[in-house]
């Protein structure tokens, strides 16, 4: 299979005064062309850290200490920081999570997207006015030539996030990394610049990675997904595979956490306990000390990754032959 | 990997859970104060700026003993005499100990200073907080009143009132309060409206906890870092401006002595005698340095966010 | 905005009315007159009258303070006790000259030191070039000035020669004191500005700009120090205040016959009028520029500028 970018055991530790932070731990996935794959996890998981060092904009504190990431035959782990140049923004972009404070305050919009624009296409400044005006079109702002002039703080949240796509996809990128791209929106904003994503994807072909700790964006919008916890990655595959057959208890903890609005429970499902300290990571499964089904072999020994497909593993041992057989409880398949 | 497996057979059972694993906190949970406290410890260059003023501190209220001559006694014999074994930093154009004079002079700045700093301290955290606490129109009034007199060049206004009050330690002191306490009670102000906008002090509103509480629990523990840098701070621009006014003619007379009087003195007999400035002038910059250092170094322990 | 700057002109005015009054009535208090009173004394009674009347002391301190009011108003600060028959603003204007000249060589020298240090201790942050950088700031405001300008000029004017010492004859003349007084500048500028920059480059926005895989040289110009820049107007009130009192003690130990050595002489002397005449002079000075700075800022940062104007 032909892919696109192809991270291959990827270990990222931070380096602190209080000691070395494994923030990601021997992460391995794929991307094709076109697709949009989901990272999903809770806060600390390393997903965002993942997405950072595909774009090695890693704090000086971080260092990916192993692995490769492969695109168009280059490893972006290893490529000196002059030829990353040329690939950021242009090859690969990225969108934050905060419009609020992603956009350089004292700088016009025009400017922001222009600038991007003349360094990858060196194009002059009314060619790079003229594309700019397209892309904020693209993106739906209205009246563009007017944006075009004023500062980000005139404009409301949804509309910033816009321009950050809008910089984002000026040079079509190959990859759209989206870290949280909704998470600061309001909840009808979010939809708007989802459907947004949704669209400029099919028309430019564009492979998504989406950073989302939400399962309703992953449903919404991933073909496949990964669910990353305590800096590994536990469970991959298709979104109907992790809905509908999740192997690993922690997706079933995820995905029970949802609220569901068809279920009159009021309670709200939390999976109980905090994740491990990456500081000093446990040997064993990380999510043995929370897991309700956890056995002797899980707190001692690493789960190896178990193939229910061709795009769906777990790292669970519930899943090898000699454990006890034990179903999601509440039968997964509901949704 | 099998061979490896074939081993774990007998753990395939489900394991009791280790409850104290589920929420285990691996690093010592520390107070604020420790977590400080350790940090400032850390910071070499405060540390020694701390020994350094400890020694200074020490010095001034020993040195003006242990030489051998006190220092206000005149002796014409031996005027301008260069740092011997009798007077160790030499002596002045009224042949008076330069040594005693020196660390009698470091005790009255350092008094004055720390005084200074008091009164600012006091004045400026009442108003600021009162303002603050109040809030509305008196708030209002009073923070019109700041903005005034923050438009007000204070060395002037201090130069004035040196003028018209009798030279002294008390005069040096409240003259520089008249205008210090603004800086203080601004950011006491600017600091508790921070707070009580503050998620956790609406949360303990939410709860009923009563003012005097949010108050005494809330407010005032957080605010003390910035007050305590902010104290740091004043000390050594107090020492300056002490010394500035003596300096410029203004503040305490001979035979009184203070930093900025022996520089006075120094200055004026400079062309023969250098050593009369430069002992002086090498104390108050160890002070002023030490005690700029040691300000820097509580802000980054108290304060992380400010960290730079 | 225009509204912002007719508030701040009423607060303008207010605080030198204030400050006026208040002096006016702090220099009353005085103990002393500006008079050589021995001789004074001596003078028959009539003649003595006639000196007071010619200063307007004869009147009820009321109508004295009234006077003056209405004098500075129409841009008189009254007659010097000192300067016989001189007027106060004649004898200032007369001094302004080698003020200025100092205290701009001063600014500017430490603009263009401070603005290098800070950028450079700030790019090579928690390197040697950092802690040199932050020494010399620790340095810069620990020295006090006159101390600094009495050394240098016992050490560069004195005992090597390099510079003439205690005269204002030629422009050679300025550069010690220029120097003496740009040091405090120096470390102002420089603290801040790495202060500054340092937590611009934490800012979301530098991720965007390095994730547009701009080049280091175009971030930090076009976004970091640019930005930086733009709140380094706001330390333009202390750099003032600096120089202010910079100037009342390096005037002195250089003898340069400028406002500064003025005013310190005119408190030796008693002369009351001169004293209130600067100390009024320097208010307005700073109130005016403390103005200027906001209305500087507001012009530079978009997000003031559109804040305040959102006509």
């Amino acid at each position: 299979m032909n892919h696109l970018l192809e991270v291959k055991n990827l270990q990222v530790s931070f380096f602190t005064y209080a000691g070395e932070v494994q923030a990601v731990r021997d992460v391995s996935f794929t991307l094709a062309k076109g697709e949009t794959l989901a990272i999903v996890g809770e806060s600390g998981s390393g997903k965002s850290v993942t997405s950072k060092s595909i774009m090695r904009l890693l704090t000086q504190t971080a260092k990916i200490k192993q692995g490769s990431i492969m695109f168009e035959g280059k490893d972006l782990a290893s490529l000196p920081e002059k030829q990353m140049q040329n690939i950021r923004g242009k090859d690969i972009s990225m969108i934050f999570q905060d419009p609020m404070t992603s956009l350089n305050p004292t700088m016009t919009i025009g400017r922001q997207i222009t600038e991007v624009l003349r360094k990858h296409h060196q194009m002059n400044g009314s060619e790079a006015s003229r594309r700019a005006l397209e892309l904020l079109d693209q993106v739906g702002i209205p009246n563009p030539e007017k944006r075009l002039k004023q500062y980000p703080h005139q404009l409301s949240g949804g509309m910033r996030q816009r321009v950050v796509i809008a910089i984002a996809l000026a040079c079509d990128p190959q990859v759209l990394i989206a870290d949280e791209p909704t998470t600061a929106l309001d909840v009808t904003i979010q939809a708007q610049i989802l459907e947004l994503m949704k669209s400029l994807q099919q028309k430019f072909d564009t492979s998504i990675v989406l950073i989302t700790h939400d399962l309703g964006v992953v449903a919404n919008m991933a073909s496949r997904v990964a669910v990353m916890y305590a800096g590994k990655i536990v469970e991959t595959g298709s979104v109907d595979e992790l809905f509908y057959q999740p192997k690993h208890p922690y997706t079933w903890g995820l995905l029970d956490s949802m609220p569901k609005l068809h279920e009159k429970t009021e309670e709200l499902h939390a999976i109980p306990g905090t994740p491990p300290d990456l500081a000093d990571p446990p040997i064993g499964c990380p999510f043995a000390a929370r897991c309700p089904y956890t056995m002797d072999v899980c707190y001692d020994h690493m789960p190896p990754y178990t193939e229910h497909s061709d795009t769906h593993r777990a790292a669970c041992w519930l899943q090898d032959s000699r454990a006890p057989k034990i179903d999601r409880p509440q039968a997964g398949g509901e949704r | 990997m099998p061979k490896e497996t074939q081993n774990l057979d007998a753990l395939f059972k489900p394991a009791a859970a280790r409850p104290d694993d589920k929420e285990k906190i691996t690093r010592e949970s520390l107070t604020a104060f420790q977590d400080s406290w350790r940090r400032l410890r850390k910071n070499k260059a405060a540390i020694i700026s701390l020994v350094i003023l400890v020694i200074m501190v020490v010095l001034a209220i020993i040195g003006p003993w242990i030489g051998h001559h006190n220092y206000y006694d005149t002796d014409y014999s031996a005027v301008y005499q260069k740092p011997s074994a009798d007077h160790w930093f030499g002596t002045d154009k009224f042949g008076r100990d330069q040594w005693a004079r020196i660390w009698q002079g470091t005790s009255v700045s350092l008094m004055i200073a720390v005084l200074a700093a008091a009164l600012d301290l006091v004045v400026g955290v009442i108003y600021g907080a009162v303002s603050a606490l109040l809030g509305g129109r008196v708030d209002n009034v009073m923070q019109r009143i700041i903005e005034i007199l923050t438009g007000i060049p204070s060395l002037i206004i201090i130069i004035l009132l040196m003028m018209i009050m009798k030279p002294g330690i008390i005069t040096i002191m409240v003259a520089m309060s008249i205008t210090g306490w603004v800086n203080m009670a601004r950011l006491v102000r600017a600091h508790i409206m921070k707070l009580k906008s503050q998620e956790f002090v609406l949360a303990a509103r939410t709860l009923g906890t009563s003012n005097g509480r949010i108050i005494w629990k809330h407010l005032i523990p957080n605010t003390i870092g910035i007050i305590v840098i902010n104290t740091m701070f004043t000390i050594p621009s107090a020492i300056f401006t002490e010394a500035f006014l003596s300096f410029i003619g203004l503040g305490l007379q001979s035979p009184m002595a203070s930093l900025g009087v022996l520089i006075n003195d120094g200055f004026a007999s400079l062309n023969s005698q250098a050593y009369l400035l430069l002992y002086p002038s090498i104390i108050i910059v160890l002070l002023m340095v030490a005690f700029n250092i040691l300000g820097d170094g509580l802000r980054d322990a108290l304060d992380p966010r400010m960290r730079k | 905005m225009k509204r912002y700057i007719g508030v701040r002109l009423i607060y303008l005015v207010l605080t030198l009315f204030i400050i006026t009054t208040a002096t006016f009535f702090l220099m009353k208090g005085l103990p002393g007159t500006p008079f050589d009173e021995e001789k004074l004394q001596q003078l028959p009674t009539e003649q003595r009258q006639k000196i007071y009347a010619s200063y307007g002391l004869d009147k009820p301190v009321v109508t004295q303070y009234v006077n003056y009011l209405g004098n500075i108003v129409k841009g008189d600060l009254g007659t010097s006790f000192f300067y016989t028959g001189q007027k106060v603003t004649d004898i200032i204007s007369g001094r302004i000259g080698p003020s200025a000249l100092i205290g701009l060589q001063a600014v500017l020298l430490g603009l263009a030191i401070g603005l290098i240090l800070g950028i450079i201790a700030a790019y090579r942050h928690n390197t040697g070039w950092d802690y040199a950088t932050m020494i010399i700031a620790v340095l810069g405001v620990s020295v006090p000035n006159f101390v600094l300008a009495a050394l240098m000029q016992y050490y560069m004017g004195l005992k090597w020669g390099w510079f003439p010492v205690a005269f204002w004859e030629s422009y050679s003349s300025s550069i010690l004191p220029s120097v003496a007084l740009s040091v405090g500048v120096v470390a102002l500028i420089a603290r801040f500005v790495r202060t500054e920059m340092l937590e611009v480059l934490e800012q979301e926005y530098i991720t965007t700009a390095k994730a547009k895989g701009l080049g280091f040289i175009r971030i930090m110009f076009q976004h970091v120090i640019r930005n930086s820049l733009i709140s380094v107007i706001t330390v333009l009130g202390p750099i003032v205040v600096n120089l202010l009192t910079g100037s009342l003690v390096i005037e002195n130990i250089f003898g340069i016959p400028g406002i500064g050595s003025l005013f310190v002489d005119s408190i030796k002397m008693n002369d009351y009028s001169t004293i209130m005449g600067i100390t009024i002079f320097y208010s307005a000075f700073y109130v005016l520029v403390m103005l200027v700075v906001d209305l500087l800022y507001g012009l530079v940062d978009p997000r003031i500028r559109f804040a305040s104007g959102k006509e």
